[in-house]
């Protein structure tokens, strides 16, 4: 794995991210229900709870992927910043799948994602794939198919693009699952740097992640009696 | 609209590769023509009469095939939420979707076409017609199947759902598809039924976009 960090990218406009009394329901039955936060820039939060608790689904609707019951949540732009957009503009989801396409090389799905997440700032896209093929060493695995990648290689590709993304608001789901100690280092060194730059992280995991000053907000598994 | 491109591109990169759409339907379409051919056997005048409507029907067909997979495949990989989570608006992203169906299923088709009018007899005449209709008429069978495509994203194995929902839908652009093919340029039937289809698939164009997105963004709740 390669130490290089991020640290040259230019700081974010600053982001508050603000949820209010949120509930969210999936198959028409009620999934979470009252979760209130806030987040300023550098703040990482910790999701916990245990199976079926909510977190994924908590994590899309904050991705704005999911509409909510009730509630509200809101991305906008912290003192002195411009406009700070939607959250089609300032967040990357990462979920438990993927993203990639089997039929396209590793090469082929990071240009991919670097054009689609390009929008905001066009500059730099071949920089963008080099460091984030960099970072989780994907370098020796650029021409493979990315179906014939091993579980944990495809994981670490599909985190590659919260690199190419380069947003200041991250949501990621389960992301050291089939992670190797070294690439969980590397992880937690990219979410410390992104933090530094005045990048916001919600994560929602089972390991217990080593994130200084990291909020740990716990779920409920009773949430869905409601 | 780099975005869009980019879209457009990997569809197509992705049909072409190993387990990609493109070549099915092409493959059901010849292989379509070629039994027909045999069926009807040696009446040569019947089969000449008939081949340009044959043709609008094999290829109406062939299109049918990769329509659960425009966005059913990006779902079930987690695309799906990136071409959301990147989209502006969702209804252009509908439209290159569409596109990009068109490009790797109807153009090969339309190219294959005039080879199996020659197995079929079509009449020398008759060529013209057939190639401008289906280069008319296919992005309307390609714009209504991504709606039908992204109402059943969510269920598995939706092939004959989705022939379902869109064959009534597809009836006015074979009537006027076939209409046209089966007359002579010059002819006023020929202009009327051309003019039909685009129309047909003008308001297909317009009403896609919106419908496709309104139905993934109800589907991604």
């Amino acid at each position: 794995m390669n130490e290089q960090t991020p640290a040259r990218s230019a700081p974010f406009k600053g982001v508050i991210f603000t949820v209010s009394d949120l509930a969210v329901s999936r198959g028409g039955r009620r999934i979470v229900a009252g979760v209130s936060l806030e987040a300023a820039p550098g703040d990482a939060i910790v999701l916990r709870g245990p199976n079926g608790a909510g977190k994924t689904t908590l994590l899309r609707a904050f991705a704005g992927l999911l509409r909510p019951d009730e509630g509200e949540v809101s991305i906008a732009p912290a003192a002195g910043g411009e406009g700070a957009g939607g959250a089609s503009e300032t967040s990357v989801f990462c979920g438990a799948l993927n993203a990639h396409k089997a039929a396209l090389t590793v090469r082929e799905n990071l240009a991919f994602w670097a054009a689609l997440y390009g929008a905001p700032t066009l500059d730099n896209k071949a920089g963008r794939i080099e460091a984030a093929s960099a970072q989780f060493g994907l370098d020796p695995y650029s021409d493979y198919l990315a179906g014939a990648l091993s579980t944990g290689l495809a994981r670490r590709l599909g985190l590659a693009r919260l690199v190419i993304a380069q947003r200041p608001l991250w949501f990621i789901d389960e992301p050291t699952a089939s992670l190797d100690s070294a690439s969980i280092e590397t992880f937690l060194s990219l979410v410390e740097a992104h933090r530094q730059r005045g990048g916001l992280a919600v994560i929602a995991t089972h390991d217990p992640l080593p994130l200084k000053g990291a909020r740990i907000f716990t779920l409920a598994a009773e949430a869905r009696a409601a | 609209m780099n975005a869009l491109w980019a879209i457009i591109a990997r569809d197509i990169r992705l049909a072409f590769r190993a387990g990609g759409g493109a070549l099915q339907a092409v493959t059901f379409f010849a292989l379509a023509g070629v039994l027909f051919a045999l069926a009807v056997g040696p009446d040569i005048a019947l089969i000449s009469k008939i081949a340009a409507p044959v043709l609008w029907t094999g290829a109406l067909l062939a299109t049918q095939i990769s329509l659960d997979q425009i966005w059913r495949a990006d779902r079930e990989d987690g695309s799906l939420d990136v071409l959301v989570e990147t989209s502006d608006m969702l209804a252009l992203t509908a439209l290159a979707k569409a596109f990009a169906h068109w490009a790797a299923t109807a153009l090969p088709l339309i190219i294959a076409a005039p080879i199996l009018g020659v197995l079929l007899n079509l009449p020398a005449e008759a060529f013209a017609p057939l190639v401008i209709s289906l280069a008319i008429g296919t992005p309307g069978l390609s714009l209504i199947g991504c709606i039908a495509g992204a109402l059943v994203v969510s269920l598995p194995r939706a092939h004959l759902l989705i022939s379902i929902i869109v064959s009534p839908l597809y009836v006015p652009i074979l009537i006027f598809g076939a209409g046209a093919a089966m007359s002579a340029p010059g002819d006023p039937q020929y202009a009327a039924n051309l003019m039909l289809l685009g129309a047909t698939v003008l308001f297909a164009a317009i009403i896609s976009p919106i419908a496709s997105a309104a139905a993934l963004r109800s589907n991604l709740d």
